[in-house]
């Protein structure tokens, strides 16, 4: 996968990545429209398809809203790639189909600088400066969930 | 063992050890308003029925009653799903906070293992469950199944010693660990509170201390079983438990060894939880608003210690107070204990059982330079309402005595 990158510091919280007070709407688009709109309101404005997040430590703290990796997943983030993730958050965005890399890329990029990266081989690129870094590739089965788009269909195939 | 190696060995049926990930048979699954999205999901992987409709428990906190019409939509969608499935511990808006209620109605003991879709579901630790926050899809998972994967935690032990002096509490221990430990310092972590500090302090205090300890990072947070739990216990179960411990030689990752004694009333700085300083060093700061509820501090003897701050005295006419009891039970001891009424008479606006302005839905929110003293668990940007407004965290009593200020202040100092 390749994008443009967004860059956030420490603890980028679910509250910023979707404020509560949009929780009681379950469509996704309309959800998408407020991805991360406390923290960063250009971010949900000029998003494209695929682009790439890199933030450091702890991203998704905060509530179990599942809704937070739906917000960015349907905005379209390709895939976040953070220094730690919170625990429930991890989860979700993997049950949810949106890839999530525990790397420490802040170093490697500034914002607006491509990605590339191949989740299989482990292997990050910033295409605008050359830099490259590696990662642990999640384990098979995760990967084949978000190959899937998520638990449900993973699930849903398994049941059939 | 550890307790959290001890409750997931017996509910996957084998030996766990910290990092093994099993599959374990849940004991109680909680959701609140985002059954919702749990029931979109549980129809999208086609499973016909629940695995055990006795070992689920429904009911909204979040937004009672509807604020949106979206939000009455959500409530709909599970009345019909609850009415459809035969569920029969489903408490819809009449009780309160899901974190209050399932201890109250005896769901909870010792032992269990019970996942919810909702962060603080740590809260049940109080009761020596292990207890942890989960994703509404896996959730369906759940409902499906009644198992869930999961990654068996190393265990922090913070054993804390020494006596709180009054009004500290708590909320003021939790916020200080939360300060020391940082935001992620216990990231994955089963947390054990124990020690001089804990024995002394009330289930409802327990309550307080796992609900937070998430807010460090903590998988679960665990006080273990004594005689205050035996009596919290009684009248509200007939089932019989046994405790479960950690073994005296358990593998414990790391023990943190405190003496509380002399331990300040604590406050969060926004925008992060554990911005944690002194009320000393924040005294003076002005709000406009001051929320006292939530599934951290909404319970009985928080609304006590905020009336004995307040007790015959008036607010100024600067200052919005929130009420929020947690539960329809601590709303009716409030009310027959004549602490309602008090609260009113110094200018408290108290609202009906649930989650309030906590998480910025409706009840309270603020405008742009706010700035708001809360007893509720997070002070996130944008948490309360608009991004531009500030929170800060602290106990029931801190709170009082602010309100009664108008600005940050020590409740050492303002108690009559």
């Amino acid at each position: 996968m390749k994008g443009k990158v967004w860059k956030y510091g420490d603890h980028v919280n679910t509250d910023v990545i979707i404020p509560g007070r949009y929780l009681d709407d379950y469509d996704l688009k309309n959800m998408a429209k407020h991805a991360m709109e406390d923290l960063d309101p250009r971010f949900a404005k000029d998003v494209a398809y695929g682009d790439i997040i890199v933030a450091g430590r702890n991203f998704g703290c905060g509530s179990s809203r599942e809704q937070a990796p739906l917000a960015l997943k349907h905005a379209g983030v390709g895939a976040v790639v953070a220094m730690s993730f919170a625990r429930i958050f991890y989860r979700n965005a993997i049950n949810v189909g949106l890839p999530v890399i525990e790397f420490d890329a802040t170093g490697m990029f500034e914002k607006g600088d491509m990605a590339l990266i191949n989740m299989e081989k482990g292997i990050i690129v910033n295409e605008t400066s050359g830099r490259t870094g590696r990662f642990e590739p999640l384990p098979a089965f995760l990967l084949e969930i978000l190959k899937e788009g998520g638990l449900v269909p993973h699930a849903a195939k398994r049941l059939r | 063992m550890t307790f959290a190696q001890k409750v997931l060995s017996k509910a996957s049926g084998k030996e766990a050890y910290p990092g093994d990930v099993v599959s374990a048979k849940i004991d109680l699954a909680m959701s609140h308003e985002n059954a919702a999205l749990v029931l979109r999901s549980f129809k999208e992987i086609g499973a016909k029925e629940v695995w055990d409709p006795e070992k689920i428990v429904l009911l909204f906190d979040h937004r009672v009653p509807a604020n949106t019409t979206k939000a009455a939509e959500g409530h709909q969608s599970v009345r019909n799903f609850v009415r459809a499935e035969g569920l029969p511990y489903f408490y819809d808006m009449r009780e309160g906070i899901c974190h209050q209620v399932l201890p109250e109605k005896g769901h909870v003991l010792p032992g269990m293992l019970i996942v919810g879709t909702d962060s603080h579901t740590t809260t049940y630790g109080a009761l020596g469950a292990f207890s942890t926050g989960i994703g509404a899809t896996e959730m369906a998972a759940v409902w499906a199944t009644g198992e869930l994967w999961m990654k068996v935690p190393q265990t922090f032990r913070f054993n804390l010693g020494g006596k709180l002096e009054d009004p500290v509490t708590a909320k003021d221990v939790i916020l200080h660990l939360i300060g020391k430990m940082g935001a992620d310092g216990c990231d994955y972590r089963c947390t054990e509170f124990v020690g001089p500090v804990v024995d002394a302090m009330s289930v409802s205090g327990r309550m307080t201390m796992c609900n937070m300890s998430m807010e460090m990072g903590a998988k679960a947070g665990v006080t273990f079983p004594d005689e205050r739990t035996r009596d919290y216990l009684k009248g509200r179960t007939s089932r019989t438990w046994e405790p479960v411990l950690s073994d005296k030689d358990a593998d414990v990752e790391k023990v943190f060894d405190m003496d509380l004694t002399g331990l300040s009333p604590q406050v969060a700085y926004p925008h992060s939880v554990d911005n944690v300083r002194p009320v000393e060093e924040m005294a003076g700061i002005p709000v406009d608003q001051a929320v006292i509820g939530s599934c951290t501090n909404g319970r009985a003897e928080d609304l006590l210690a905020a009336e004995r701050i307040l007790h015959g005295s008036r607010i100024p006419d600067s200052v919005r107070l929130i009420v929020v009891p947690a539960s329809r039970e601590v709303y009716l001891w409030a009310a027959d204990s004549g602490i309602l009424a008090s609260l009113v008479r110094s200018g408290a606006i108290v609202t009906n059982p649930g989650c309030g302005p906590c998480l910025g839905a409706h009840q309270g929110l603020l405008a742009p330079g706010e700035r708001c003293i809360a007893t509720t668990n997070r002070n996130f940007r944008g948490r309360m309402g608009s991004p531009e407004s500030e929170v800060y965290l602290a106990s029931p009593a801190t709170v009082a005595a602010s309100a009664l200020k108008g600005q940050i202040a020590d409740p050492r100092e303002v108690r009559a």
